[in-house]
């Protein structure tokens, strides 16, 4: 692989991690292991916990597909590897 | 008009939209009967896949599971929502890249060898075959109750309909009946919703009327209902757990990494023109199936208000529960409980015999509420209720006009006919491309394996038909079945043929075995050797969800670990991959070069 290449990958790996930390924090984290504690807090009629496990991760993993999509875009332009 | 005719007239229209678009979109040559030609736009794309992807057990079940459920069924919309983001990152865009029709295809170039791509062909008839003996049953439900004809009358007509898009249009044919299908079962989906929540709360956007207070009460809904059903001896709706915390985020796992890794999801993005649409179109299937997961969460806290509102008024005010008058008096029923007696999936047993209701949770483990029931004359629960009432009987629970009826009607079946049609799809190619055109008849014409794949097609609707009819008494194990092994198989060794230079075919179908067997194994040993009753070894393994509380359903997740581990243990004893897969997968890494999809080697 091109040195070049190597960076490619390393960019598109890291925007990878990026989204991931968003995406289990929101689910897993807000939504089942720290639900309990943010329940604590209210968002209207909605305990916290209980909106990210039922609400909030949905609307949080159709904002991440768009910007990774964006993000990746840039990238392959960058790089110029972006499709004809 | 009578119920009866305007659901004929709704049912018959949209089927009449349908066979209309399927004669419209008919598909002229391969590429176009596997990948709708592999120019189709990524908002159309997304909108398919939603419709695809959004099967009778979303559209009649999952509200009623989560009504059951409370908190803890936010597995289901995590899980089923967030693998989506998995799909856009880790496998859309660069399956698409690699240019192939089917999932197989990848298997076998990626791990240069045919038997990979036998295990994967074997794994996607066994997750899809599962799969559509849920559609059919939903077909006949949903024929049966809204139109007056039998479960089995209803199946034929259903298989009827897919025939006739499905193997004339392809995929073409079926990428925009779905797109049709997709309108019809979002709008049927969301129109009750709507007027429930103004009704409950005066907020016509059911996802801010769950959140909002009570119609005329600052009290919230959801407070509410943690009131209401705590007073009848269930959990907190907002706090109810399925087992324990462990095992609701294993299960989540296992239901995103099993979304990623279904076939017929996956296929959805090679027919696409390009490897940055695949990416964009992931994102416009979820905005289109949020549109039914974020409203599935009110209907099922809603319905569930309204349900025990029904049958105990007395949890709408300060009067006791427990009140001798507080029960609805089984004769003065209202008529839709009536009609869903007839159906079974209702059921009244008068326990102490005083002629009302008492619907409430008769294995509380309070003290103080089971001494409350039995000084009430409480014998126990008095009411079954099926989870596929909470949306199908919802209109008719809420007192909605008979046209709002008769749309469910016509989306249930929009839900159910487009996943079947999806899933055929997926098993016909892999007999006609990956058995047939790959192994035994390589010099097949373009033509004739057109051919082959509308006669696979058109046996696979009259099997799927044949199991809607006779559905095997493990049917409602196996959908778990069917995450079970796209997440222990599929995911994992798909994301290791592009993420990983150095993986090997050994250690590929090392891993695969590996996940499958152990997620067999841990099924089996609670449901039975291949669901057959009483070969069930549970004791064995140390009693039911001895691993750590984790249930059959949620080890999906388990085994794709084993397969990871598996995978690069005999990896590093093998010997490694050629020098021209390792090019190869560089290549699917980078978008530039993409080519239109071809079925050729």
């Amino acid at each position: 692989m091109t040195t070049d290449g190597v960076a490619y990958w390393k960019a598109v790996l890291g925007l990878i991690r990026n989204v991931l930390i968003v995406w289990f924090v929101v689910s897993y984290g807000f939504g089942i292991l720290l639900a309990p504690l943010l329940n604590n807090i209210h968002l209207g009629g909605y305990p916290l916990g209980f909106w990210f496990a039922h609400q909030g991760s949905i609307y949080v993993f159709v904002v991440l597909i768009f910007v990774y999509s964006k993000v990746m875009g840039k990238i392959d332009e960058k790089f110029d590897v972006h499709e004809n | 008009m009578s119920l009866q005719a305007i659901t004929y007239l709704v049912v018959g229209l949209t089927f009449a939209l349908y066979v209309g678009i399927a004669i419209w979109a008919r598909a002229g040559s391969t590429k176009e009967f596997y990948v709708a030609g592999g120019s189709v736009h990524p908002i159309t794309n997304g909108m398919a896949t939603a419709a695809d992807w959004m099967s009778a057990a979303s559209f009649i079940s999952m509200a009623g599971m989560i009504s059951n459920m409370g908190y803890g069924g936010g597995l289901f919309l995590m899980g089923w929502t967030g693998g989506y983001v998995l799909l856009a990152m880790l496998l859309a865009p660069y399956l698409r890249k690699f240019g192939k029709f089917t999932v197989p295809q990848f298997f076998g170039s990626r791990y240069y060898s045919k038997s990979a791509s036998m295990v994967a062909v074997i794994c996607l008839l066994v997750a899809s075959t599962t799969y559509i003996i849920g559609q059919m049953t939903g077909v006949g439900v949903a024929f049966s109750r809204f139109l007056g004809v039998s479960n089995d009358t209803g199946i034929y007509i259903g298989m009827a309909i897919v025939f006739m898009y499905a193997v004339f249009g392809g995929m073409k044919g079926i990428t925009y009946t779905q797109v049709a299908q997709f309108c019809v079962l979002v709008i049927a989906y969301t129109i009750p919703a709507i007027f429930i929540s103004l009704h409950l709360t005066g907020n016509p956007i059911p996802q801010l009327g769950l959140g909002s207070d009570m119609v005329g009460t600052n009290v919230a809904l959801l407070e509410k209902l943690d009131m209401i059903v705590t007073d009848l001896g269930f959990g907190k709706y907002t706090e109810s757990l399925p087992v324990n915390r462990l095992n609701m985020f294993v299960y989540t796992v296992s239901l995103m990494i099993g979304t990623a890794g279904l076939p017929h999801v996956i296929v959805r993005f090679f027919t696409v023109p390009k490897v940055k649409d695949a990416r964009a179109s992931a994102g416009w299937a979820l905005i289109f199936i949020a549109m039914l997961y974020t409203t599935a969460p009110a209907v099922a806290a809603m319905a569930k208000m309204n349900l025990f509102k029904t049958v105990n008024p007395a949890v709408m005010t300060s009067a006791s529960v427990f009140a001798p008058e507080s029960g609805l008096v089984y004769d003065q029923r209202p008529d839709w409980m009536k009609r869903w007696e007839v159906t079974g999936l209702l059921k009244f047993e008068d326990k102490n015999g005083d002629g009302r209701i008492q619907y409430y949770n008769d294995k509380s483990k309070d003290a103080e509420f089971q001494a409350k029931a039995s000084a009430a004359g409480w014998k126990g629960n008095e009411l079954s209720v099926n989870a596929d009432i909470i949306v199908l009987a919802n209109p008719e629970i809420a007192m909605l006009p008979n046209w709002v009826i008769a749309l469910v009607a016509a989306g249930g079946l929009a839900a159910a006919l487009s996943t079947a049609a999806g899933l055929l799809l997926a098993i016909s190619s892999a007999i006609s491309h990956d058995l047939l055109k790959e192994n035994f008849m390589p010099n097949m014409t373009e033509k004739g394996e057109l051919m082959a794949g509308k006669i696979a097609m058109a046996c696979s609707i009259v099997v799927a038909g044949y199991l809607g009819l006779n559905p095997p008494g493990f049917a409602a194990g196996t959908v778990a079945l069917a995450f079970g092994i796209a997440a222990s198989s599929i995911f994992p060794a798909l994301m290791m043929g592009i993420f990983s230079k150095t993986m090997n075919k050994e250690g590929a179908m090392a891993g695969m075995l590996a996940g499958i067997g152990v997620t067999l194994f841990y099924v089996f040993a609670h449901k039975g050797i291949l669901f057959i009753k009483g070969t069930d070894f549970v004791n064995l393994i140390g009693g039911p969800n001895s691993f750590f509380g984790i249930t059959p359903e949620a080890f999906g997740a388990i085994g794709a670990l084993v397969n990871f581990a598996v995978a690069f243990a005999v990896k590093n004893m093998t010997s490694p991959v050629p020098h021209d897969i390792a090019d190869m997968v560089e290549q699917v890494r980078i978008p530039r070069g993409s080519k239109a999809v071809d079925g050729a080697h």
